[in-house]
């Protein structure tokens, strides 16, 4: 992970991103991993920049997207010698 | 009757003992939940659907023979997923000739069509055009279908992790658990992974948003 510039004031200390470095933190902000300044140097940013903003909703979107595979199935028969290989291990 | 399928998986302490015991109705509502997922992954590894299913038929006769022997140490999940990963890295070797997963250097890397999204330094010269609404239907089941395609076209520890995070919804813990890897080395592969993806539905909507 970049290590960032952090700012020298004490009071209200939030990580200031470009647009560029703040795109290469979302999957850490999403994952609830950034630490509170960082997190709030996020926040500052997105509340002010569009591209950014439309960037993290298609982010967003894409793994929504993701989670919505097309159906897949076990097929029947696989599925049939599976279970009997379960049944037959009980009576070994 | 007794079917689980369509509903939550009861927890381990129930699972374990009620497989130890031959009940069948377990048995086929894990096949029935994980078995899915499971086939995805496999399909990281090796070439062919054939492929794919014979290695979700090994792990799960591993399962049947292993179960006695399970000793809690992961999630019952976590360690099926394990045994097909493990299944998979051997077969897709054999098969395909990749290199095994140690080898394999395009962890944190980019390909070609995926750096497209790096912002350049001053910010946006020109920020992400709007998708369309997710209320056009028929928009969203070519989504499904080129999100396939993309995830085949993403290198294979990336295609592996995005695959179990974002399509089969484990948590890093678990990803990190079933490849043994970093939660760092995880983050950067999943997050090239979905930037790669994005990268690529955006220039879909973009095609597709062309005048006739």
């Amino acid at each position: 992970m970049k290590r960032f510039i952090q700012q020298t004031r004490a009071v209200n200390v939030v990580k200031r991103f470009t647009c560029g470095e703040l795109v290469e933190l979302l999957t850490a902000y999403l994952d609830d991993a950034l630490d509170p300044p960082e997190r709030e140097g996020v926040h500052a940013h997105l509340a002010g920049c569009e591209g950014c903003s439309r960037y993290l909703e298609q982010f967003r979107a894409t793994i929504v997207a993701l989670g919505d595979p097309p159906p897949e199935k076990l097929p029947a028969d696989l599925r049939k010698r599976l279970m009997s290989a379960f049944r037959e291990r009980r009576r070994s | 009757m007794g079917s689980f399928a369509g509903g939550e998986l009861p927890s381990d302490d129930v699972i374990v003992p009620a497989l130890r015991a031959g009940d069948e109705a377990m048995f086929a509502a894990l096949l029935d939940t994980w078995s899915r997922g499971m086939l995805r992954v496999a399909r990281s590894y090796v070439p062919t659907d054939h492929s794919a299913e014979e290695v979700v038929q090994d792990t799960w006769l591993a399962v049947i023979g292993g179960i006695d022997d399970f000793e809690g140490r992961s999630s019952v999940k976590t360690w099926i997923f394990r045994i097909l990963v493990n299944t998979a890295k051997k077969r897709g070797v054999r098969e395909r000739r990749t290199l095994p997963w140690s080898a394999v250097k395009d962890d944190g890397g980019t390909i070609a069509g995926q750096s497209l999204d790096l912002v350049p330094p001053g910010g946006w010269q020109d920020p992400p055009a709007a998708w369309p609404t997710p209320e056009k239907e028929v928009l969203a089941s070519e989504v499904r279908g080129l999100i396939g395609e993309v995830l085949a076209r993403l290198p294979p520890r990336q295609r592996i992790v995005i695959t179990l995070r974002d399509v089969e919804g484990c948590t890093s813990d678990e990803v990190c658990e079933i490849l043994k890897i970093s939660a760092a080395n995880q983050r950067v592969l999943l997050h090239r992974a979905r930037v790669a993806v994005r990268g690529w539905l955006a220039d879909y909507f973009e095609f597709a948003r062309q005048p006739d």
